[in-house]
Order: structure tokens, then sequence, then C-alpha cells
């Protein structure tokens, strides 16, 4: 399928969508409307008030909020992930002591921590940046681990043949190895750094993405909560494409095919 | 002009401890001694500890008995006058080939550029001038054999080790490799222990082949000296009747231990 064909039917997904739902939301069927506008609103009204967002600028409060404590939340959990991931690593002792706590915590649904950072850091961002380090920092952490316990011995010993300290090693060896497994897994982190977020938000703010849409959702205004849907998603789309060029500028050393999810 | 003996390993025995806490021999009593400027293989058939042996000399391996020694001082920790080639792929992946090549000079604390400059001069003797910017995934097998080559020989070794390093080659890269390797050795004609399973190779290469007995408990069971006259050429110099001779003569024996070995590892595989 060429790219024209392929473009070409993926915007005739989002129009024929769109069209059905704007038709069952104002054209009665058989005199029923099926999408009752109440619950389902429809596109115009959706698009209006993301017009509204944006021409009367409030939303860029809201988006650089939740784009903040995204950064924040990915910056700590990486650097977090990759401190004690080395640590476990490179001692297995300290590893095989800690394990049922890591698995004990990373098996915990952290929305239920959302209620304790609300009371540890109050409402603002750094309640949020805390629910979205707890699920950055584990998969940074397990891909780290896994990077520096996957060294090749080979590729160790050649290190070590060819002169490397152990501070060397670190820094050419293992360090590059759990870099390479830590970027494979960049949108899934980046990914969870917006994901907490917008939960956090959700459940007790005063700004960004996941407060507008709570906010329209509590006086029903399904529009809103549509609009805060659309702009969350693009929003998503935009940072993944950023993640995508980063990572094929790190990672250009690795086989396209090989490439880990 | 002879110096002092690059490798002597004097009844070197290597056990490993297995998961069922037997202990397995893999190499017992092995005495071996490569001089200066000697270019030495080990022959045995697979599994017989020819790598073990070599991971002692490296200082990778600490022998369970017996002692080794390089240039006349005991072995302690890592053997820093060796440079090792590896069978299996050891470069770095996230490094480019040039990179690769200047590593070793730069955690010498060679400067970045000086590094850079000489390693770009080895990358065009072993043929790769061009391809200095490409990471090894980017290079074939062949060419990620010769950056491995020059990523050991940058630092200059008084020692090469070298572990099946054609092996996974195709028959022709490894003639063409085979050749290349003796033209550098030639320029400054270093100690080579040299390992495979090959031993038209081995006779090819070498001035002297060293012969293992099948493991476990391996043991050096023979010593030929090469005497063809050099310079060889790898493919040029198996058509020669003093090299079908002396192949006759070595196989008569090593035959006996590929079959031994070939029977335990099927009994191995059974059980």
């Amino acid at each position: 399928m060429s790219r024209v064909i392929l473009l070409a039917l993926q915007v005739l997904v989002a129009v024929a969508t769109l069209a059905l739902w704007q038709l069952f939301s104002t054209v009665p069927v058989f005199g029923k409307v099926l999408l009752p506008p109440f619950f389902f609103s429809n596109p115009v009204d959706v698009f209006s008030q993301i017009v509204k967002w944006f021409s009367s600028g409030v939303i860029w409060k809201h988006l650089a909020i939740t784009l903040w404590e995204s950064i924040l939340a990915f910056v700590i959990g990486s650097a977090g992930g990759i401190l004690v991931g080395f640590w476990f690593a490179r001692q297995p002792r300290v590893a095989a002591v800690f394990d049922p706590y890591v698995k004990m915590v990373n098996a915990l649904p952290r929305v239920v921590l959302a209620p304790i950072f609300a009371l540890w850091f109050g409402l603002g961002v750094w309640s949020k940046v805390a629910l979205g380090v707890t699920l950055v920092f584990f998969i940074v952490f397990f891909n780290v681990y896994q990077g520096v316990k996957e060294v090749p011995t080979t590729v160790l010993d050649n290190g070590r043949m060819l002169g490397m300290n152990e501070r060397q090693l670190m820094r050419h060896v293992y360090w590059p190895s759990a870099l390479s497994w830590m970027f494979s897994s960049l949108h899934t982190s980046v990914g969870f750094a917006v994901v907490g977020a917008v939960v956090g938000e959700y459940l007790g703010s005063a700004a960004g993405l996941g407060y507008l849409i709570q906010q329209a959702e509590g006086v029903f205004d399904v529009a809103g909560v549509f609009a805060g849907m659309f702009v969350l998603s693009a929003f998503v789309i935009l940072i993944d494409m950023a993640v995508t060029v980063v990572e094929k500028r790190l990672l250009v050393w690795r086989p396209a095919a090989a490439a880990r999810d | 002009m002879k110096g002092p003996t690059a490798v002597a390993l004097d009844g070197a025995t290597v056990a490993f401890r297995l998961a069922d806490g037997r202990v397995y021999t893999a190499v017992e009593q092995a005495n071996l001694s490569v001089d200066q400027g000697e270019f030495v293989a080990i022959v045995g058939p697979t599994g017989c500890g020819k790598s073990t042996l070599l991971n002692v000399t490296a200082g990778l391996l600490k022998p369970a008995a017996g002692s080794a020694r390089i240039f006349d001082k005991p072995l302690a920790g890592l053997n820093r006058d060796a440079g090792y080639l590896f069978q299996a792929d050891a470069l770095f992946p996230w490094k480019t080939a040039i990179d690769n090549v200047a590593i070793g000079l730069e955690i010498r604390g060679t400067p970045r550029s000086d590094a850079l400059a000489r390693a770009q001069q080895w990358l065009t003797s072993v043929g790769l001038g061009a391809f200095a910017g490409r990471y090894p995934h980017m290079l074939s097998g062949g060419q990620r054999k010769r950056v491995a080559l020059a990523q050991v020989l940058i630092r200059d070794p008084k020692i090469l080790l070298m572990d099946e390093p054609f092996g996974p080659l195709d028959a022709q890269t490894r003639q063409i490799m085979g050749n290349l390797l003796l033209e550098l050795w030639t320029a400054d004609r270093k100690a080579v222990l040299f390992v495979t399973h090959d031993l038209e190779e081995a006779i090819a290469l070498t001035d002297r082949v060293v012969i293992m007995s099948a493991g476990p408990s391996a043991r050096i069971i023979g010593d030929w000296r090469v005497t063809l006259p050099r310079p060889r050429d790898i493919a040029e110099v198996r058509m020669e009747k003093d090299f079908h001779a002396l192949h006759r003569e070595i196989w008569g024996m090593l035959k006996d231990e590929v079959m031994k070995g070939y029977v335990q590892s099927t009994q191995a595989g059974a059980a």
C-alpha cells in the first residue's frame, strides 16, 4: 500500500467516525436520537469547545502544567531507576534482600497511592510528580537492572583484556548497555509519566488537563470531557513523536530488526 | 637472541565445580611453552579445553594446580602483556568501528585525537579504512573480525591469544583473514597462541602445532614443529608435499581423539 493511499484511508476512518457521530447525535432515526447529546455531545460542540480553549488561551496554562509534571516525573523516576538499577545489578546480595519488596510495591496499583501523595505533597504539582515517579521508576529500574545483567561475558572479558579498570568498564560497557535497555522502553516510561500526571490531576488538583476533564465531568459537560480527551491524545502523540526522534538518534548503533519494545 | 619464554604453563590443571557439586577437570597437567616471536596452534577435538588453556594464559581463569609464567614472571590477575581475540563477537556494539579500535588507547590516557588517528591507520591496515563510522551490526562477520583484530593489535600486546577467531567465517573469508594475520604477524613477530579445531589451518599458519586429547581431563599429547618455509600463502601452502606429510602424521593421532570426543559429546547429550 502506498503512503498516499494509506494516509487517505486513515483520514477516511476519522471522517467517517465523526460523520456518524454527528449524524446519530443530531438526526433522529425512526423518531429517536441514538446518541443523546446529554451523554454523547457531538463533534461540532466538542470542536467549538477546543477552539474556545485555544482562542481564549486558557488551555496553555493547563498544558504547561501537565507537561511540566510529566517531565519532572520522568526525570526523577529515571534518575532513581538508573541509580537503584545499577546498585542492585552490581550488588546481588542487596538485590536478593529487597527483591520481595520491589515486587510488592510494583504489584500495587499506583492509583491507590494518589490520596497518600495528596496528603503528603498537597494538591500542587508535587503529588502528581510523585505518582508519575512511582510508575516511571519501576520501568526504568527493571530495564537498567536487566541491561547491566545482560552484558555478554565476552564483551566484558574483552573490556578487561583491553585494560579497562572497573570505572572504565562502568563507563564504556555497563552504562551504554543499561542505557540502551532504558531507551528501548522510552515510549512506555514517557507515556507512564503523562499517565501519572493526568490521573493525579483528575483525582485532585487546581490545574492541568486531568483537572480540566474532571471539572467538565463535574458539571456534566460531556463536550468538555471529550474535548479534554482529544487535546490529551494530541498532546501524548506529540510527545511520542519527540521520543521517536530522540530514540532514533540515541539507538543508532542498534540493528533495527533486533530493537526491543 | 633468544629472550625469556613468552608463555610457560607448568603442570596447569583447571577444574570447575559443577552445579551438582561434582568437580569437573577440564585440563590436566598441561605443560606448554611459547617462545618470543613463535606462532603456536593448539588443536584438539571440540570441548577438549583448548579455550580453557587460553583463558588461563590470559589470566581470566586461575589454574587449580600448576603455574603460568609470562616472560618468566608468575601470572597474577589478568595478563597485561596479552591481547585476546575472542571466538564470539566481542566488539562494543554501541561504538563505531573506529571508536572500538581507539578505545584500547583511550583508556590508557592517550588523547582522543591521537587515538583516533592511530585507529584510522589500523583500520586501513586491516582493509577497513572506509568503514570507520560503521557500527558493528552494519559490518559483515569477516569485517567485524578485522575490527576486532585491529582493536587488539593497536595496543601492541607482546602476546596474542586467539580463540578460534575465524571459526564463524566462511571458507574463503577464513583464508583471506589467515593471510592478513600472517602479514600483520610478520611485521613484528609477536608470540601467538592460536586455538583451533581445524588442523589444516593450524599447519598453514604456525611454527608449532600442539595436540590435545579429548576431555574431560584433557592433556597435551603431541607437539609438532612446522618447518614449511615462510612467507606462506594459506591457500597455496596446502598443496605442498611437506604439508600433506605433516598433516597425515598429525591426523593419525588427532583422529582417535576426535572420535573419543564425539562419542563423549553424544553420551553427554543423552544423559
